[in-house]
C-alpha cells in the first residue's frame, strides 16, 4: 500500500512536470518566438485553455503527499522554505499574467509576469529535487539549469507542434538552440543522479542506484532522439520524446527518493495509516480515470494548430 | 515576536486574502451559468451579453482565487509542519479529494468554457460552465469539512502522537461541517449577490434600462434566499458551538460565568435578556457556559494554561458578521418588496445597492475571524495547541521574508484587481455582436 501510494505520487509529479513543463517552456519562449501582439497572442493561446488544468496536477500531487505521507510533505516544504516561497511567487505572477493579459490595455506587466513566473519554477523545481538528492549547492544549480533548459526545449517542441506560420518556424529554431544547452546538462545532471556521484551524495542507495541509473540513461537517450526528430520536422514524435525524457527524469529522481524521501526519514515512517491509504486508493481509483478522460478531451477539442488572428 | 507569531500572521493574512476572492468565485460562477442558461432557453441576445460581461468579471476574480489558493496548500507544510505531520492522515484526505474531485473539474471545464465558445456545441459549452461552477462549490465542501474537523475532531484516534483516521464517513459528515458548509456557501452567495447588486445599481443610475432592473431583481432574489440559508445554518452553528466549542461561544457572547437565561450583549452595556440562551439551545432559561468557568474546566482536563482566545477580536467580529451580514440581507428583502409587481426601482435604492459590495465582504471576513481566532489556542480542538503546530526548523528570518514578500505582492495585486474590475464594470456590456460564427477563431473572453 505504501509502495502503491509512492508510485501514485511519483505519477502525479511526473504528470505535472510533463504538462506544466511545456506551459513553462511556452511562457519562457513567448517573447523570443513571437514578434508583435498578434503573434504573442497566438503563442500563448496554445496553452490558454489547459494551463490551469495542468497546474492542478501539482495541487493534486501535493495534496496526495499531504494525505499519504504527511511527514514527507511537511518536511519537504519546511526544509526548502525559501525556494518554495519563490516558486509560489512565480506561480502567482504567471497565473495572474495569463488570465489578465487579455483584459488590460497594455500587457507589458502581464508578459513580464508570465516570463518570470515560468522561469522561476522551471529552475527551482529542478534545484530543489537535485539538492534534496545530492545535497550540494552545485548540484542544485546544475539540476535547476537542466530543468529550465528541458522545459524550454519541451515547450519549443510543443509550440512547433501546435502553431503554424512564423511562430512555428521560430519555435523549431528555438528547439534546436535549446537542445545545445539541454543535452550536455542532461548528461551532467542525470549521470550524477544515476551514479550518486554528486558532492556529498548520500550513501546507502544500494539496489536503487541501478534502478535509478536505467531511467536516467533512457532519459538521455530519448532527449537525443527528440533533437534528431525536431531536425527532421517530426514534431509529433519529437514532442512524445521530450515528454518521455521528462517522465524518465522524474522516474530517475523518484527511484532514488524511494529509499529516503528526506534525509533520515523512511517512507514507512512518513506514511499515513493503512485505513487512510485504503480510502485514498478507492477515491483515486474512482476519480482519476474521469480526470484523465476529460483532460484528454480538452486536448482533443483544442487539437487544431493555432493560427495568427489579427 | 517569534517565528510562531509571524507564522500566525502569515496564515491569517494569506487566508483572509484568499477568502476575499473565494466567495465571488463560488456565487458568481453559478450566476453566470444561470445567465447563460437563460440565453440558451430564451435565445434573447441581452442574456448572452450579460453572460460575457459577468463572465469577464468572474474570470478576473477567479485568477486571484486560484493563485492565492496554491499558497494556502503549501503553507501547511511550510509553516505548520508539526501540525501537518500530526493531522495529515485525517486532514489530508479531504484535501486530496478536493483536488481530485473539485479542482480538476473546475479548472479544466473553465478552460473549455473560455476558449470553447465557437468550438463546442452550444449545449456542451453550457454544460462546461455548470461543471466549473459545481466544482467550486464542491471544493468548498471538502475544505470546510477539513476545517470543521479542526474545531470538532471526529473519526480518528491518536497513535504514537499522530492522529489516525478511523472513519472517513464520520469526517465528511461531521455535524460541524454540515452546519458550516451551508453557512459559508450561503454567505458566499450573499457576497456574490451583493456584487451583482452593486454593479447593477451603478448601471441603473446611468441608464434606466429595463435589463439592469431585471439583473438587480435576480440578484435580490439570490441574496435574500442565500441570506435565509445563512441565518438558518448560523443558528445551527451556534447550537453546535454551545456543545462543541463552549469557549468560543462564551467569549463571543462576552459571558464570564455560567449563566442561566443569558442575555445577548449588543455592545457592552446594552443587553437583550435571555436571547443567547434561546439562540444557543432553543430554551430561554437554559444555562450557557461562561469563559471563567470553561477556563477552570479546561485546566482540570488539559492541565494549566490559558485557554481563552482573544476577547476583543472574537467579541467584535461576531457582531460585525451578524450586523453587516444582516443589513445586506435586510437590504435585499427591502429591495424585493419595493420593486414587487413591476414597481419602478427608486433612485436612492439603486444608490444603496453599491453598499452591498463591501458590507457582506466585511461580514464574511469577520465570520472567519470569529471562527478561527475563536478556536485559539488550539489548532485541533483539545488535541494540538497552535504553539505546538509550527515548523521547528523554520527560522524567524525565513518567515519574515516570506510574510513580507506575500504581503507586498498581495497588496499590489489587490490594487491591480480593483482597478481592473472597476474598469470593466465601467466599460459595461460590449456592443451587440452577432452570435459567434463557427469559423471565428478568436475566443471571446481572453487574449
Ligand atoms: C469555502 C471555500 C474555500 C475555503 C475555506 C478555501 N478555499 Fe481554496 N478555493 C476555493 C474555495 C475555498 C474555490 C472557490 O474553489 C477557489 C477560489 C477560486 C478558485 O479558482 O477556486 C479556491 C482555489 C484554491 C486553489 C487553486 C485551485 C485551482 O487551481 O483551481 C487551492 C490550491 C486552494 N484553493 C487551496 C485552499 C486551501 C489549502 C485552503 C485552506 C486554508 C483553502 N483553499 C480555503
Ligand atoms: C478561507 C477561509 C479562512 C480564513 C479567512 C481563515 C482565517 C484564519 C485566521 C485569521 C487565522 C489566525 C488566527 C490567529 O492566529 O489568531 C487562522 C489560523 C489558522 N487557520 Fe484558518 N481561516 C480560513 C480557513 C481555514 C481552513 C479551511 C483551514 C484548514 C483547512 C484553516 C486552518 C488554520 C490553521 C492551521 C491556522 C493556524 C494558525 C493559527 O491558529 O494561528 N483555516 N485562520
Ligand atoms: C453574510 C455573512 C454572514 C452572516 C449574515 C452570518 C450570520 C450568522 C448568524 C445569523 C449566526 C447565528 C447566530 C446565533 O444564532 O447565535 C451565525 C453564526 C456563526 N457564523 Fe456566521 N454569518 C456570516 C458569515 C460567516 C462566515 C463566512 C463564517 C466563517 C466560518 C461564519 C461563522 C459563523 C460561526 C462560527 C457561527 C457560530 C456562532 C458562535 O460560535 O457563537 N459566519 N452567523
Amino acid at each position: 500500500m505504501i509502495d502503491l501510494w509512492f508510485v501514485i505520487i511519483a505519477f502525479l509529479w511526473s504528470g505535472y512536470f510533463v504538462l506544466e513543463g511545456f506551459d513553462f517552456g511556452v511562457g519562457l519562449l513567448a517573447p523570443f518566438v513571437s514578434r508583435g501582439g498578434a503573434e504573442q497572442r497566438q503563442t500563448l493561446r496554445t496553452i490558454g485553455p489547459v494551463w490551469d488544468g495542468n497546474e492542478v496536477w501539482l495541487i493534486t500531487a501535493v495534496g496526495a503527499m499531504f494525505a499519504a505521507f504527511p511527514a514527507w510533505y511537511s518536511g519537504l516544504f519546511s526544509t526548502f522554505y525559501l525556494p518554495v516561497v519563490l516558486i509560489l511567487v512565480g506561480l502567482i505572477v504567471r497565473g495572474v499574467g495569463l488570465e489578465w493579459r487579455g483584459k488590460v490595455s497594455d500587457p507589458f506587466w502581464c508578459d513580464l509576469g508570465i516570463l518570470i513566473g515560468s522561469a522561476l519554477p522551471a529552475f527551482l523545481w529542478g534545484a530543489v529535487f537535485a539538492d534534496l538528492l545530492l545535497d550540494s549547492a552545485l548540484a542544485a544549480v546544475v539540476g535547476g539549469t537542466f530543468t529550465l533548459a528541458l522545459c524550454a526545449l519541451h515547450g519549443a517542441v510543443f509550440l512547433a507542434l501546435r502553431t503554424d506560420g512564423r511562430v512555428r518556424h521560430r519555435a523549431r529554431v528555438a528547439a534546436l538552440a535549446m537542445s545545445a544547452a539541454a543535452l550536455p546538462l542532461a548528461v551532467i545532471a542525470l549521470s550524477s543522479l544515476g551514479s550518486g556521484l554528486g558532492a556529498g551524495g548520500r550513501q546507502g542507495a544500494g539496489l536503487v542506484l541501478e534502478l535509478g541509473s536505467l531511467p536516467a540513461l533512457a532519459a538521455m537517450g530519448t532527449l537525443a532522439a527528440a533533437v534528431a526528430l525536431v531536425w527532421r520536422r517530426r514534431e509529433g514524435w519529437a514532442f512524445t520524446a521530450t515528454a518521455a525524457a521528462t517522465v524518465l527524469t522524474s522516474v530517475a529522481v523518484f527511484a532514488r527518493l524511494r529509499v529516503a524521501p528526506l534525509p533520515g526519514l523512511t517512507l514507512a515512517e512518513a506514511a499515513s495509516g493503512p485505513y487512510t491509504l485504503t480510502m485514498l486508493t478507492w477515491i483515486g481509483l474512482i476519480t482519476l480515470p474521469f480526470v484523465l478522460v476529460y483532460q484528454g478531451w480538452t486536448y482533443w477539442v483544442f487539437r487544431k494548430r493555432v493560427s495568427l488572428v489579427h | 515576536m517569534d517565528a510562531l507569531d509571524l507564522a500566525r500572521w502569515q496564515f491569517g493574512v494569506t487566508t483572509v486574502y484568499h477568502f476575499l476572492f473565494v466567495p465571488l468565485t463560488i456565487g458568481l460562477g453559478v450566476f453566470v451559468a444561470g445567465l447563460q442558461t437563460a440565453w440558451h432557453l430564451t435565445g434573447e441576445e441581452h442574456y448572452l451579453r450579460l453572460t460575457k460581461f459577468f463572465g469577464k468579471l468572474f474570470l478576473i476574480n477567479f485568477a486571484m482565487g486560484v493563485v492565492t489558493g496554491i499558497v494556502q496548500e503549501f503553507q501547511f507544510g511550510m509553516n505548520w509542519s508539526e501540525y501537518s505531520t500530526f493531522v495529515g492522515d485525517v486532514f489530508g484526505a479531504p484535501l486530496a479529494m478536493e483536488a481530485l474531485l473539485a479542482f480538476f473539474m473546475e479548472s479544466t471545464f473553465l478552460g473549455l468554457w473560455i476558449f470553447g465558445w465557437d468550438r463546442l456545441p452550444k449545449r456542451v459549452h453550457l454544460a462546461c460552465i455548470w461543471a466549473a461552477a459545481i466544482g467550486s462549490n464542491l471544493s468548498a465542501y471538502f475544505i470546510l469539512a477539513a476545517n470543521a474537523w479542526m474545531k470538532h475532531p471526529v473519526g480518528y484516534e491518536v497513535v504514537d502522537g499522530r492522529a489516525r483516521m478511523t472513519d472517513l464517513w464520520a469526517v465528511l459528515t461531521n455535524s460541524t461541517a454540515l452546519a458550516q458548509v451551508p453557512h459559508v456557501i450561503g454567505a458566499s452567495f450573499v457576497v456574490a449577490g451583493g456584487f451583482v447588486l452593486a454593479v447593477s445599481g451603478y448601471w441603473l443610475l446611468r441608464t434606466r434600462a429595463d435589463m439592469w432592473r431585471g439583473v438587480a431583481r435576480a440578484a435580490l432574489v439570490m441574496t435574500a434566499v442565500a441570506g435565509a440559508v445563512v441565518v438558518g445554518s448560523g443558528d445551527m452553528s451556534a447550537k453546535l458551538a454551545h456543545e462543541q466549542q463552549p469557549m468560543k461561544l462564551a467569549v463571543a457572547e462576552g459571558l464570564e460565568r455560567d449563566t442561566a437565561g443569558a442575555p445577548f450583549t449588543i455592545a457592552p452595556g446594552i443587553e437583550i435578556p435571555k436571547v443567547v440562551s434561546f439562540l444557543s439551545t432553543g430554551d430561554f432559561d437554559a444555562t450557557v457556559q461562561g469563559a471563567e468557568d470553561v477556563q477552570r474546566r479546561f485546566e482540570e482536563l488539559f492541565g494549566p494554561g490559558d485557554y481563552r482566545p482573544d476577547q476583543g477580536v472574537v467579541f467584535w467580529s461576531y457582531r460585525v458578521m451578524l450586523g453587516l451580514g444582516m443589513v445586506t440581507v435586510g437590504l435585499s428583502v427591502l429591495g424585493l418588496w419595493l420593486t414587487r409587481r413591476r414597481r419602478p426601482m427608486p433612485g436612492w435604492l439603486a444608490r444603496l445597492f453599491v453598499l452591498a459590495l463591501p458590507l457582506p465582504l466585511a461580514a464574511v471576513i469577520a465570520g472567519w475571524l470569529l471562527s478561527e481566532v475563536g478556536r485559539q489556542p488550539w489548532t485541533v480542538a483539545g488535541e494540538l495547541l497552535t504553539a505546538a503546530s509550527v515548523s521547528p526548523g523554520v527560522s524567524l528570518a525565513e518567515v519574515a521574508v516570506s510574510l513580507t514578500i506575500f504581503t507586498l505582492l498581495y497588496g499590489a495585486l489587490a490594487v491591480a484587481e480593483a482597478v481592473l474590475l472597476t474598469r470593466h464594470v465601467r466599460g459595461g456590456l460590449e456592443a451587440p455582436e452577432p452570435v459567434p460564427a463557427a469559423e471565428k477563431l478568436e475566443p471571446s473572453l481572453m487574449y
